[in-house]
């Protein structure tokens, strides 16, 4: 019981903060989802493009492009179809922004 | 490194967490809220990685009893030869070291939602919210023989990565050309949809180098390949001629594990190697905190939060789940530990959950060492229903399987482990 008050305790006392509450704006959370293979952030390990620092108006034409199956590709044309056309500007924006 | 039991207990005894830890700052007490993940496969660690990276004012503790993450995906490869098992092995040090999670190797004992604590070996942890990841267990009551450790060693199942996966590659060297490998498939829902086919393609790949007068032979309890049917159809008849032999229509009642033979309601199937896939339930902690309120089998959510339908305060990921008609998969439990730990988030701060979650699942498989294809679909929620759905056209599998598709699965299987582990 006493180690247990122990353990309880100092798990209490010992974790790190940095910051005041925060969470995923909307574009963050979106761009989430490509990450299993875009990498966290856009940043792909593989042969996958990399997203981090795309240019805004390349990658919303992509995406359309994607959409209307006018673009080649193995799965981006079934992706970029599940998203509406305000979300693919605020995964744009969110992309865009980032350092590649 | 990931701490086992007793440096977690002396830290915390000596009042010498903080080192350990390594992350500057130290807050004052109950500065903050806490969340304890249990679970590192890939919902449990990727939601304590994103809870970080998204709220770094939150204590976020992930409870695992394994040393080492193993991946599931890609573990077929290793029974085809051409991946070893340490390649898909990577440890929790990165959640440690670049997010400042702290990973706690133990076993839970049990989860006590009343006063929101988890009793491990250790001692006890409180927490405000709990994020269960506890993946799959099986139903040996449906196949009673298989209910002890020794059958299982000589009946693999290799449904969860590790010394299973190794030693059913080991009894594949073994045997001689001309040998027969027998697949037992449950009724589905179970763990990873395609991943019996891609199975009995990464064996067949095996044997057409290796031993090429040698079989597979596929006991399916479904009516028909409940996954990229028409890719395994092709990859069968067109790579794999006379070697997988297909059986729909076969569910594995009883096993003999003394001869390795598999009993159908038709017929007995005496194999060279006989890997039986049980069927399946929630994990045991899911079912132990009484969370499993779909079948008896599977944990009910809310699909904004992924809270418990039975028990507040617990939110579920992963295979656990029932989520129709999403499969369980690792990009499934990808996506749900995100929408997951964003909901847990504003939960914790009195706010509203996202009202509109948009996800999305890939499921690759390999039919070589070096061709893949996909299976894809973008899901998202109706309100009206309370259910999930596929968003219209965005369902859909490769034609063939290709070597463009096997690198872009290569890629995909290197990112969400990153995504996950921080590795
Ligand atoms: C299943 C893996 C997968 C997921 C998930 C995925 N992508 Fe892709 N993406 C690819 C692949 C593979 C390509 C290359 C084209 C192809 O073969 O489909 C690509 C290409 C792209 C491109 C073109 C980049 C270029 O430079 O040519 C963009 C833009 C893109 N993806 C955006 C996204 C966004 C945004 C998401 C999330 C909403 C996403 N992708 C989710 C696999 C994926």
């Amino acid at each position: 019981m006493k180690k247990t008050t122990a353990l309880a305790l100092a798990l209490l006392i010992a974790f790190p903060v940095s910051s005041a509450l925060a969470g995923p704006s909307r574009g963050q959370a979106l761009a989430a989802n490509c990450a299993p293979c875009h990498g966290t952030d856009g940043r792909s390990l593989g042969t996958t493009p990399v997203l981090a620092g795309a240019s805004r108006g390349d990658f919303v034409q992509r995406m359309q492009e994607f959409r209307a199956g006018t673009r080649a590709s193995t799965v981006m044309r079934r992706h970029a179809k599940g998203y509406t056309d305000e979300e693919i500007v605020q995964l744009a924006d969110y992309f865009s922004a980032l350092q590649r | 490194m990931a701490m086992n039991r007793r440096q977690f207990l002396k830290g915390s005894a000596a009042g010498l967490a903080l080192p350990l830890f390594g992350c500057a700052g130290v807050a004052s007490k109950g500065a903050g809220p806490r969340v304890v993940v249990v679970g590192g496969g890939f919902g449990g660690a990727t939601a304590a990685r994103y809870l970080r990276l998204w709220d770094p004012g939150v204590d976020v503790v992930l409870v695992e009893r394994n040393a080492r993450f193993v991946s599931c995906p890609l573990s077929n490869l290793v029974l085809g030869g051409s991946r070893s098992i340490e390649q898909l092995t990577f440890s929790y040090e990165g959640l440690e070291r670049k997010h400042g999670v702290r990973v706690v190797q133990d076993e839970v004992l049990a989860i006590d939602a009343a006063r929101r604590q988890v009793r491990l070996q250790s001692g006890e942890i409180g927490y405000d919210r709990l994020i269960l990841s506890p993946g799959i267990d099986f139903l040996y009551d449906q196949i009673p023989s298989l209910d002890n450790v020794q059958a299982r060693e000589q009946i693999p199942h290799a449904w969860k990565a590790g010394p299973q996966t190794v030693a059913l590659r080991r009894q594949l060297e073994t045997i001689p050309d001309g040998g027969v490998y027998v697949i037992g498939i449950p009724l589905a829902p179970y763990r990873c949809p395609p991943g019996p086919y891609e199975r009995a393609s990464q064996v067949a790949h095996y044997f057409k180098q290796a031993k090429p007068r040698s079989k597979v032979i596929v006991l399916d309890a479904n009516p028909d390949i409940t996954s990229k049917k028409g890719l395994f159809t092709k990859v069968w008849s067109e790579r794999y001629p006379g070697i997988v032999e297909y059986r729909p229509n076969s569910k594995v009642i009883e096993v003999d594990v003394a001869a390795r033979t598999a009993r159908t309601e038709f017929e007995r199937v005496r194999a060279d190697v006989l890997n039986i896939v049980p069927p399946q339930r929630a994990g045991n902690l899911a079912r132990d905190a009484g969370l499993l309120t779909v079948d008896r089998r599977w944990a009910g959510v809310d699909y904004l939060t992924y809270e418990s339908n039975a028990v507040p305060g617990i939110h579920v990921v992963g295979d656990a789940i029932s989520a129709p008609p999403t499969p369980k998969s690792g990009h499934m439990a990808n996506q749900q530990a995100k929408i997951a730990a964003a909901a847990v988030l504003a939960l914790l701060r009195g706010e509203p959950v996202n009202p509109d979650p948009v996800f999305a699942n890939t499921c690759y498989s390999y039919v070589s060492d070096k061709d893949a294809a996909h299976v894809a679909a973008v899901y998202r929620y109706d309100k009206a229903k309370q259910a999930l759905y596929t968003v219209n056209g965005t369902f859909g599998v490769s034609e063939r399987a290709s070597e463009q598709e096997g690198e872009f699965a290569n890629a995909w299987a290197r990112n969400i482990w990153n995504d996950a582990l921080a590795t």
